[in-house]
């Protein structure tokens, strides 16, 4: 297919654009495959919007007489109008947008086709080895091993070609437990942690049925990995209710006789189209333009998004503690296992492991329990709050994720070597972005797409040094302990940095942050100064010294 | 525990590094008897809850009765401020009632000028005894007029100049209300304010602004009060804002407070109780008041007279408010306190009823003073910036409007603080308060030209939840890391290395000329070995060391210090209401753990 075919009006003039915090402007629009550029000229001056399809979540048109307006709703929440003169103009603009925004084939997309213009240090596509992640584990023990029995995603389609697993649990078996869990999810290590040796594992639920199925495959894996005479916490993201009824559709959980070593314990984290609603829910309240304190309250409430945000971190609290505090092993699963699961275990590493709260560390995770652990990208990310189509994929769920960690960093300001910035930039690029990282549902998708081969990688360009430099947070020390947030309701709060982003100018919160990098740079600057003087200082001293010594020698 | 009854007064009595003043206590309730002992429950003006448990009922009995009496004395002479005794010399104590003088404010703005004069009228309290006796007025309004005007409002409390904008010459004024119930009228009234639209030649209007609900603005005509008739008055625009009254406020902060000591609510407890309280609608609607007349004497040029019943609550913080918005002054320290000094204590803020220093009517209890400093608060955090102070600077000043240890916020008005010798008796707060810039100043500051009038924005989401201060002392939900404390450390080291780069700059007059490559590997040599490269974050740790962090620690680790060691949980049972485990540890860490080790000491006593 040609873009062409798509593009009918592939330029208007004297356009308007409506966007948030800058003047009306009049310029040129024009319509290429991926972009939607306007630019205008005004006083030599060239202003410039450029708009990814991939970015645009729904239009709306309308006409008044001859002049068409089409609004423009982005997946990142920003909202810009555009006022088009001409019917037929407006209308081909409008239908080839539309077109344009929801290209249902990968390979069309704007990575395939992305050109980078600045030079690949480090190719983000190997950045992140699962063998180098192995390395760092078998330095501190030798009762994991990695098996590569899903190389050719055979055996679970939505798994890494690469897990790690106990050692003692051979590959046959591994055949049988994927036989035994949903979609072949067999249980892998997550996290292992380092001070206790204490291990956080992940799967989806045990295919137990009506009747109760077991699979000792199963249950000799999960026992591996617990010590002799100790206990273990399998944390089912599903209440109890939910779980019992996965059972008619063949799922189920671990039945206590089974799994005596096994403590079971039932959290309730909300999956797709209920977290998809939330989000529009939460968009709607905060584009609310009332003056109505009670209906924003009332809106916010009901939107449930910090109720969610609070029970994801409340289970992510809990593994931690249970791994920390109780010194005990987890598993970890819910349906699936691709979504609340993977909150879970990365949330729980964050609070854990200090070097997960790195930049390097932080995109390790991403990559480990979000790219290879297979969630599904394309699916959730195919429409944010302004959808109108009901699909069933669509949820939120990598952004309540990246919510919970700036909740967490905004009460450990101190402990995170990345900024809010960071955490905003990877929401951009996990709906829309020029580079390949999250496209694909998994490994295998990516594989067969080629993606490292025919895209870039996000990692490439964000760890270069200028681009790192933006995303550095002035305040970090390294901090090696284990950071517990709190999940009172009075310690959570809107993350204002996506969600009013467009409704309210940032100006004075922009200002403030750099005058907070001004005093640190400054003192920074100072210290510099004062070591060199003294180091002079001390040379001279010496210098003196020996001459010193030199004169009273002499005589 | 001690209650100090046996002085006359009361000395703080304290238990480790907490004391709770007497004065700090809104109310004591005896819980029912447990087995471990008889509780007593202390809830404190700054929002401090305190769990005390006592051995024997009967000392518990006895200890309540006490802490009541000694909470709410009856007479003004008992009130700790007489006590307070910082061995001061007493010049110096003079100079600290000196050293807030609004005259000084008025002068700052350029008053007296062509338009407005500080006089006399009310040297005696003639005109009004709720106002203090210099009041700055039109200089075309004679004695006469202002007197008559005065049978007019109520209380006497006449239009008097709030805050001159030199710039545009308007004004904003400040009065009671009107007493012209149905069709009353006051020439002289008519004509003072005349003679204020008239002090602005720039603007062909003024705005008359009535900070009361329309309808309870017009049920006070049945009353013969009520607000100005525009037929009668020339040139003015009238408006309605609606701030709810002192009760609906009293019980909005109740419920708010219900709401922030639930033991471990849902998030959507939390919202809707949040919202049923009403408490941020009214915080919006002050700094709606105070944004429209900001921008009515900034961007239109126009004088503004606000009032609302008595004009000494509402009035104060709506004048107050666009103080803040409108003059950086107001934004520094001392500005601050001058702020408080002229729309607050010069101007007959009922400190005392309000704040419930004495034994008396509960209804006359209300949060208007806690408002205000919330707005500034919401400012400051829409304005990282623009404000000298921190936070903890509102903290100090709203401790001290409760704790009468000084004698600013005592009685009701000037006259009252004349008859109780304030003036000579006790101590000004300021001075203290300058004295301890350092640890209250904002480190974000950007200085005093940086950012002249701010326009906030005011859509619901941009008022934020005080936690700090309506949670204050449940630590556990404050954030572990204080960006404030690493960027006061921050300063404080940059002094240290500007001092010390000064003194090695003078042994070595050669320094500059080393290139800059080298410098930057000679830090990294060296840093380690000197004193300022100890990390600023040494400032403000949670408290990690060998002890678990008290929030979501270990359930079984908390319950143990709580329930004693027979009852050390299993760790299934530490489990088995996880959700429960996490939120009571919150609980723990604010409320109880902190507390659980004087109640110990009651015990022993």
């Amino acid at each position: 297919m040609e873009f062409a075919e798509l593009i009918k009006t592939p330029r208007a003039d004297n356009v308007v654009l409506h966007r948030p915090f800058y003047p009306v402007v009049e310029g040129t629009l024009c319509l290429t495959g991926h972009h939607l550029i306007f630019s205008s000229r005004r006083q030599d001056n060239v202003e410039e919007l450029w708009l990814l399809h991939s970015n645009i979540d729904s239009i709306e048109k309308r006409f008044i007489g001859s002049l068409g307006t089409i609004i423009v709703k982005c997946k990142d929440l920003r909202i810009i109008q555009l006022d088009i003169p001409g019917m037929e103009e407006s209308l081909n603009i409008a239908s080839s947008i539309e077109a344009l925004s929801t290209l249902d084939s990968i390979t069309l997309m704007y990575p395939f086709f992305y050109r980078p213009m600045f030079e690949v240090v480090e190719d983000g596509w190997h950045s992140f080895l699962p063998e180098r992640e192995f390395e760092f584990l078998s330095s501190v023990t030798n009762e994991w091993r990695l098996s590569y029995i899903n190389k050719d995603f055979s055996v679970c389609p939505s798994y890494p070609p690469i897990v790690t697993v106990p050692k003692s649990i051979d590959d046959e078996s591994l055949l049988k437990v994927a036989m035994f869990r949903h979609g072949g999810r067999f249980p892998v290590l997550s996290y292992y942690h380092k001070k206790n040796g204490m291990v956080m594992m992940r799967s989806s639920q045990p295919l137990t049925g009506t009747n109760g199925k077991r699979c000792k495959e199963d249950e000799k894996l999960i026992n591996a990995t617990l010590r002799a005479g100790k206990r273990g916490y399998i944390i089912d993201t599903r209440a109890l209710n939910v779980a019992q009824q996965a059972r008619a559709k063949g799922g189920g959980f671990e039945q206590e006789v089974h799994y005596p070593q096994w403590r079971r314990i039932h959290k309730s984290i909300e999956r797709y189209n209920i977290l998809q609603e939330s989000l529009i829910k939460l968009v709607e309240a905060c584009n609310d333009q009332s003056h109505n304190m009670d209906r924003w309250l009332s809106k916010l409430e009901s939107s449930n998004w910090l109720t969610h945000i609070k029970e994801i971190l409340t289970t992510a609290c809990l593994a931690a503690q249970c791994i920390d505090r109780e010194g005990a092993s987890v598993l970890v699963h819910g349906t699936e296992g691709t979504d609340s699961t993977l909150q879970v275990t990365s949330l729980a590493q964050i609070i854990l492991d200090p070097r997960c709260r790195t930049i390097r560390g932080f995109e390790a995770l991403i990559e480990r329990e979000w790219l290879q652990a297979g969630h599904p990208f394309q699916q959730r990310c195919a429409q944010s709050a302004y959808s109108n189509s009901k699909q069933k994929w669509e949820a939120p769920v990598f952004l309540l994720f990246l919510d919970c960690v700036w909740q967490i960093l905004r009460q450990f300001p101190c402990s995170f070597e990345f900024n809010y910035h960071f955490l905003l930039m990877l929401f951009e690029h996990s709906y829309a972005s020029q580079f390949g990282t999250f496209l694909g549902n998994n490994e295998n998708e990516r594989c067969k797409l080629k993606l490292p081969q025919k895209t870039m990688s996000l990692w490439s360009w964000v760890n270069r040094p200028e681009e790192l430099s933006r995303f550095k947070n002035p305040l970090f020390e390294a901090n090696s302990l284990v950071i517990w947030p709190s999940v009172a309701p009075q310690s959570l709060q809107l993350w204002e940095g996506v969600f009013l982003r467009w409704n309210r100018s940032s100006k004075f919160l922009d200002e403030s942050y750099e005058e907070m990098i001004n005093i640190i740079k400054y003192n920074k600057e100072l210290q510099v100064k004062v070591n060199m003087l003294r180091r002079q200082l001390a040379e001279l001293e010496t210098d003196d010294s020996t001459q010193d010594d030199g004169i009273s020698e002499s005589p | 525990m001690f209650a100090s009854g046996e002085a006359p007064v009361y000395r703080p009595f304290s238990f480790r590094s907490q004391q709770i003043l007497h004065h700090h206590i809104a109310s004591v309730e005896k819980l029912p008897l447990t087995a471990s002992g008889c509780p007593l429950l202390i809830r404190c003006k700054n929002f401090r809850t305190a769990h005390f448990v006592v051995g024997q009922e009967r000392d518990c009995h006895e200890v309540y009765v006490s802490l009541l009496k000694l909470s709410q004395p009856v007479k003004p002479e008992e009130l700790y401020a007489f006590s307070y005794n910082p061995k001061m010399p007493k010049d110096n104590r003079e100079a600290g009632w000196k050293l807030i003088d609004v005259k000084v404010d008025y002068q700052r703005m350029g008053i007296p000028n062509d338009y407005w004069e500080i006089t006399d009228f009310n040297k005696d309290y003639e005109v009004c005894s709720t106002y203090s006796p210099h009041l700055a007025l039109p200089k075309a309004a004679t004695k006469g007029t202002v007197l008559a005007s005065a049978k007019f409002r109520s209380r006497g409390r006449i239009p008097v100049l709030s805050y001159f904008h030199k710039e545009n010459n308007a004004a904003i004024c400040r009065c009671s209300q009107p007493l012209s119930g149905f069709n009353a009228r006051c020439p002289e009234d008519e004509q003072l304010l005349q003679a204020i639209g008239e002090a602005n030649p720039g603007s062909p209007f003024m705005y008359v602004v009535d900070t009361r609900p329309k309808l309870n603005a017009i049920a006070n005509r049945a009353a013969g009060k009520g607000y100005e008739n525009v037929d009668n008055y020339d040139n003015i625009r009238f408006k309605f804002i609606g701030i709810e009254n002192i009760h609906v406020m009293r019980s909005s902060l109740q419920k708010l407070l219900e709401v922030c000591e639930t033991k471990s609510p849902s998030m959507s407890d939390f919202l809707t109780g949040l919202e049923n309280s009403g408490w941020l609608r009214h915080i919006k609607a002050v700094m709606d008041a105070g944004v429209f007349l900001a921008k009515a004497v900034k961007e239109e040029k126009a004088s503004v007279l606000v009032h609302c019943s008595d004009g000494w609550d509402r009035t104060a913080q709506v004048c107050s408010v666009a103080c803040l918005l409108l003059d950086p002054f107001y934004r520094t320290f001392k500005g601050f306190m001058f702020l408080i000094e002229k729309e607050w204590i010069a101007m007959g803020h009922k400190f005392s009823h309000r704040c419930g220093h004495l034994d008396g009517d509960p209804k006359e209890v209300s949060p208007v003073f806690t408002q205000f400093v919330e707005c500034t608060w919401q400012l400051m955090q829409q304005f990282p910036c623009a404000f000298a102070f921190n936070e903890r600077f509102l903290f100090e000043i709203h401790d001290h409007v409760f704790s009468c240890q000084f004698g600013n916020f005592l009685g009701t008005c000037h006259k009252e603080r004349e008859d109780l010798k304030i003036f000579e008796k006790t101590h000004s707060l300021w001075p203290f308060l300058l004295q301890r810039k350092q640890e209250f100043r904002n480190p974000l500051y950007k200085g005093f030209a940086a950012y002249k009038e701010l326009r906030p924005n005011t859509f619901p989401y941009s008022f934020q939840f005080w936690c700090g201060l309506y949670n204050r002392f449940d630590k556990g939900m404050h954030p572990k890391q204080c960006v404030l404390d690493h960027l006061l450390g921050c300063i404080r080291q940059r002094l240290e290395l500007e001092d010390a780069a000064a003194e090695l700059e003078e042994k070595l007059p050669l320094a500059d000329g080393l290139p800059l490559e080298e410098t930057s590997t000679l830090s990294k040599l060296t840093t380690a070995s000197t004193g300022c490269s100890k990390s600023p974050m040494v400032n403000t740790p949670q408290d990690y060391g060998e002890s678990p962090p008290l929030i979501l620690a270990n359930g079984s680790l908390a319950r143990k210090e709580r329930e004693g060691p027979d009852c050390l949980p299993k760790s299934q049972e530490g489990l088995a209401n996880p959700l429960g485990v996490l939120e009571s540890e919150l609980v723990a860490a604010n409320g109880s753990a902190q507390l659980d080790a004087p109640a110990l000491n009651l015990q022993d006593h």
